[in-house]
């Protein structure tokens, strides 16, 4: 066996996986809280993707260094994609609040299809180059290409980005406080608990995630463009499943396996099949295993 | 006094949010890596929302508090309700009203150009998926999300069989019908236990697990490439003229679409169709009546995934070429929507929707860079002003005196 | 009720057909055009270009007074590449009466609706749908083409591979769409053919919008390939060299004609130094080409994209054949452009009995500080 290649292999699937998790993150908190399925996260992903390019293309004039143009770049992209995140459920979701299931659903899908239009007609349908490549870092050469740098800044921005959510939600007040809000709404609004202000929290923290993921994957690919929001959002959308829907550690698992197991697919099959796949495993799972990997079962109470 | 100060002001800072908002997508183009600004169209956002705001809290804080029986536009909306009432109760009006609309449809190929008439012929294969779908989501309410992919066997089982053994579409039709009940039972089976967003998920997979084996088993299915020259329907054997094929196949799918539309109104109020509204209201009281949750789910599936698959087959008919583009999730979101904006489990509101949205993109064709713009925005107005849809279905009504005298009886 | 409804019928009926008449009686005024195509969404780029194009040659005509007095009409309608709209689209075209088609820019939309022009006799030039089958199937006569067949490029990139690139071990990716995909095919079928030491290490499709393709890459990496090559559109390409950068992958790199394009350059940026494409050999310096060129640049304010001058070429031999014809009658047009050399952007060309254009060549093209240079 040809560890060297399996190793290679596996880290292209971390990479993958991380990203996955991040953008998946908003789904499952957002899902957690509301039950809803928002369809437009992939969008909001898109959309931070976009404003990284714009802050960097603006930045790049001015003869910054790269890393500085890349930090600067990603915190703008988060602060306005929580901006966009929080309008879109003031929006679209928040006056559907009551109504059946599905209203809020097509709200979604309606506001995806906007979305994507939006950038497309404000700024171009084509792909634009993303102005900055990741630097590359020497000390890495030391795993012999295992590990490139946009692998290792991937993998350590969302290993830290979610270890501090998992203890934000774990130990702060806010975070118990979403954590009542998913168990039971009404209950937490008893109890004193502002439901609205959690729900906006919930937006807030899951497109500031999709804005970083975005900036990353585009440092990476080195390209933005309208479309890239949906079959992201899918791919995460699957991985927010395949964890359990509403549960944020199964969020993250789901992500790395789903990204793995593209990985090892692409590396010992074929690239062919690498969304066959990821949906087959999506399907099996919640046949056999509805709740997904993390989630709790829930029982239906009559 | 509806334009107070505090109202104002608070629009004039929802429209400065929205200003900066937009600011960097809509303001800033990176044009060869110099930036170029475009401050106006954000300032024309700012102006555009600012009155939008204000009729947003006219609506919510003015409108629905006064209720509907006050004011201008109230008085618009309770005339446009009672018509829409009227339609779905008075079975007099309706019957006058389908006749109109039959007759104008039978006549439409013979004063509109070829174009209008194979617009028209891909409206009416809408109503049909339409309908199927409003079978499993408006009447049964399982929120089936990848709809497209029955659409895909019933289009692919008539071009393979065609391709591969000969059969013309007269004996492919029932034949792909068939098969995609199959498939619509293998996807039930396993997922009869799931509900509610589960089984969207995984009706979502399916759907595009679907579209991706088109793609990727092109030994069989030629991939991306599509099968094309798939032959249009015999008419006894004569050839035809393109006018006239085209209109031969604008009738056989408005005859498909009617015979949808009566077979659906009739499994409406038929039993399976009464037990299938029960489930859609709650499963484990209709359970409790002693309906039998696994052969109704199973009905739903097999029901709505035949008008999807011969659907299918007159679409790939009508287009003599198909690729597996044509079965996208994007797809499958938009037959949803027809059966949303419709009004779920209304048959004329569907049939509505589905005409309306399937016709209105080719029209809006004049200003087509900013259709789908539109038509994403008008979805969510859509669920924010009237989420019951355009004309929501009309309850069965029991009167009780009529049902003493059917005891008396 | 229903006699009221049945007069309404009628009358509707009687004016449509008034109109209809009036209707065929100007239409013998001009001679209309049609330009279908991606003219919006993400494959405007490759439609577009095609539109103004015929914007452009058909002003020149009109001004010198158009086609044996008669001025020519350009009916254009956006049909983003999706073939159900490309057939709503060709009977609205064909209903409109228009005398030949200029385009359908995607090679599945040009599938879908190939039928119905040949059933309603009117020409399709494309200077855009490769796909080989449309000529080389024979089924098709109404159909021409001033761009090179898919075939024509794959082989002269294969041949490059072998003959002068002199690879051992190529790997062939493709992003499994039509055009991608047949590129491919074709390009492993002339290796096996005539490289007779070459071989083919790695054969398969990526996921076209995926986040990542550093897997793939790795594999390309593993399997000691000296050659890659690539079939498929250009954004995707890019996301690949940029992968390719970040893990040390400096082999050749092999692309169809859909990567001669401004864009690829644009979008691939330094990543795009070196990479070779095959395609039609390069027609910047014809005359004609470079009025055009600047035509556009005045009228448009931009350079123009890609597959201009084969549009460009697509409208002059398209009318130049019915000036010749004398007539709009489909059959003698179609032996005018058969019979008849004829001056265009692309060079002096004229067709085939299956539509191919003779007189267009073959070139490789390879990146070089920003700017495609012809390898000689």
């Amino acid at each position: 066996m040809d560890w060297q290649y399996f190793l290679e292999i596996l880290f292209s699937g971390f990479t993958r996986g991380s990203i996955y998790a991040l953008i998946a993150l908003g789904y499952t908190m957002v899902y957690g809280i509301i039950e809803l399925i928002n369809f437009a996260h992939g969008e909001i992903y898109m959309i931070g993707a976009f404003t990284a390019f714009i802050v960097a293309g603006i930045l790049g004039t001015m003869g910054f260094p790269a890393s500085a143009i890349l930090i600067i770049a990603a915190l703008v992209a988060i602060l306005w994609c929580v901006a966009y995140g929080y309008t879109l459920e003031k929006v679209a979701y928040k006056p559907l609040r009551g109504q059946s299931r599905l209203a809020p659903l097509i709200s979604a899908i309606g506001m995806s299809i906007f979305l994507q239009n939006y950038v497309q007609l404000a700024q171009t349908a084509e792909f634009l180059r993303f102005p900055i490549r990741m630097p590359r870092l020497e000390f890495l050469d030391v795993f012999g290409g295992i590990l490139r740098s946009t692998d290792f800044v991937i993998l350590v921005t969302s290993a830290v980005i979610m270890t501090a959510l998992s203890l934000f939600i774990r130990y702060t007040k806010l975070g118990k406080a979403m954590r009542a809000t998913a168990q039971n709404r009404k209950m937490a609004m008893l109890l004193g608990i502002d439901a609205d202000k959690i729900i906006s929290l919930t937006f807030i923290v899951g497109s500031g995630l999709a804005a970083l993921g975005g900036t990353l994957i585009a440092t990476h690919t080195m390209q933005v463009g309208f479309g890239i929001g949906f079959m992201a959002g899918m791919k995460a959308f699957t991985a927010a499943v395949l964890g359990g829907i509403g549960s944020i550690p199964g969020a993250m698992l789901g992500g790395l396996v789903l990204g793995i197991a593209e990985s090892l697919t692409t590396g010992y099959f074929s690239g062919d099949y690498e969304d066959v796949l990821a949906f087959a495993l999506l399907a099996l799972i919640l046949i056999f295993r509805p709740s997904g990997l993390l989630g709790k079962a829930k029982v239906q109470k009559v | 006094m509806f334009l107070t100060p505090k109202r104002i002001v608070r629009s004039v800072l929802i429209s400065i949010w929205f200003m900066i908002l937009v600011f960097p997508i809509m303001g800033i183009k990176i044009v060869r890596r110099v930036p170029e600004y475009y401050l106006d169209k954000v300032l024309a956002v700012g102006i555009a929302i600012f009155f939008l705001s204000l009729l947003w809290a006219w609506y919510f804080e003015v409108y629905k508090e006064q209720g509907a029986n006050k004011g201008f536009f109230s008085k618009i909306g309770e005339k446009f309700s009672s018509i829409t009432n009227k339609i779905a109760e008075e079975e007099g009006t309706q019957k006058k009203i389908s006749f109109a609309i039959l007759l104008f449809f039978l006549a439409l190929p013979l004063f509109s150009s070829m174009y209008q008439t194979t617009i028209f012929s891909l409206a009416f294969l809408y109503v049909m998926l339409a309908l199927g779908l409003n079978i499993v989501v408006g009447i049964a309410g399982q929120l089936v999300l990848g709809y497209a992919a029955f659409y895909a066997i019933g289009a692919y089982s008539y071009a393979l069989i065609n391709q591969y053994f000969g059969f013309g579409f007269w004996i492919c039709l029932p034949i792909a019908g068939f098969l995609t009940v199959i498939a619509g039972l293998l996807l039930a089976f396993p997922i009869l236990r799931l509900r509610g967003d589960y089984l969207a998920i995984v009706t979502l997979g399916f759907g595009e697990i679907v579209r991706l084996l088109l793609i990727n088993w092109s030994s069989l299915t030629r991939g991306s490439q599509g099968i094309s020259n798939i032959p249009r329907p015999s008419f006894f054997g004569i050839d035809l003229t393109p006018v006239q094929t085209t209109m031969y196949i604008y009738y056989l799918c408005l005859l498909a679409a009617m015979i949808t539309i009566i077979i659906v109104a009739r499994l409406k109020n038929s039993r399976v169709g009464l037990a299938l509204q029960a489930l859609r209201e709650d499963e484990i009281a209709s359970e409790a009546m002693g309906i039998d949750l696994r052969k109704t789910k199973l009905a739903a599936f097999a029901l709505g995934s035949c008008w999807a698959g011969v659907a299918g087959v007159l679409f790939a008919a009508r287009n003599s070429y198909i690729n597996p583009t044509s079965f996208t999730f994007m797809d499958s979101a938009m037959i949803l929507s027809m059966v949303v904006l419709g009004g779920m489990g209304s048959i004329v509101g569907v049939t509505l929707a589905a005409l309306v949205l399937s016709i209105m993109p080719e029209y809006l064709r004049a200003f087509s860079e900013y259709r789908m713009l539109i038509f994403g925005l008008l979805m969510v107005a859509m669920m924010i002003f009237r989420p019951q849809g355009i004309i929501p279905p009309a309850k069965r009504k029991y009167h009780p005196t009529a049902l003493e005298n059917a005891d008396k009886k | 009720m229903s006699k009221l409804f049945f007069k309404g019928i009628v009358a509707t009926f009687v004016g449509a057909l008034i109109s209809l008449s009036a209707h065929t009686v100007f239409a013998n005024d001009t001679i209309k055009i049609g330009v279908p195509g991606a003219h919006s969404g993400e494959l405007a780029s490759y439609g577009l270009p095609t539109l103004n194009a015929v914007n452009l040659v058909v002003d020149d005509i009109n001004a010198k007074g158009g086609i044996d007095g008669k001025q020519v009409e350009i009916i254009a309608f956006d049909e983003g590449c999706k073939a159900e709209i490309a057939t709503n689209a060709a009977t609205k075209l064909i209903s409109d009466g228009v005398v030949a088609i200029i385009g359908h820019t995607c090679s599945n939309a040009g599938k879908a609706v190939i039928s119905l022009y040949n059933d309603a006799n009117i020409i399709v030039m494309s200077p855009t749908i490769t796909a080989p089958d449309m000529t080389l199937s024979g089924k098709n006569p109404v159909f021409f083409r001033t761009i090179a067949n898919d075939l024509a490029t794959s082989i002269a990139g294969a041949e490059f591979v072998v003959n002068k690139l002199n690879a051992k071990k190529v790997a062939v990716l493709h992003d499994n769409s039509e055009y991608g995909k047949g590129y491919a095919e074709k390009a492993i079928e002339y290796i096996k053919e005539n490289g007779k030491d070459v071989e083919v290490v790695l054969y398969e499709a990526v996921t076209p919008g995926a986040a990542d393709y550093s897997s793939v890459i790795r594999k390309v990496l593993r399997a000691k390939a000296d050659v890659l090559m690539w079939g498929g559109y250009y954004p995707e390409a890019s996301k690949i060299l940029s992968n390719m950068y970040s893990l040390d992958l400096a082999i050749p790199f092999v692309g169809p004609d859909g990567l001669k394009d401004k864009g690829f350059i644009e979008l691939a940026g330094a990543d795009a130094e070196g990479v070779y494409a095959s395609g039609p050999t390069d027609t910047s310096a014809n005359p004609i080409s470079k009025e055009y060129a600047e035509k556009h640049l005045k009228k448009y304010g931009t350079t123009p994209g890609a597959f201009f001058d084969t549009a460009v070429s697509a409208t002059i031999a398209l009318l130049n054949a019915i000036d010749k014809a004398d007539s709009t009658e489909a059959k003698k047009i179609m032996d005018a452009l058969r019979n008849n050399d004829v001056e265009t952007a692309v060079g002096t060309i004229r067709f085939d009995d299956k539509g191919d254009a003779i007189g267009v060549g073959m070139s490789i093209y390879q990146i070089t500080n920003g700017e495609y240079v012809e390898i000689k």
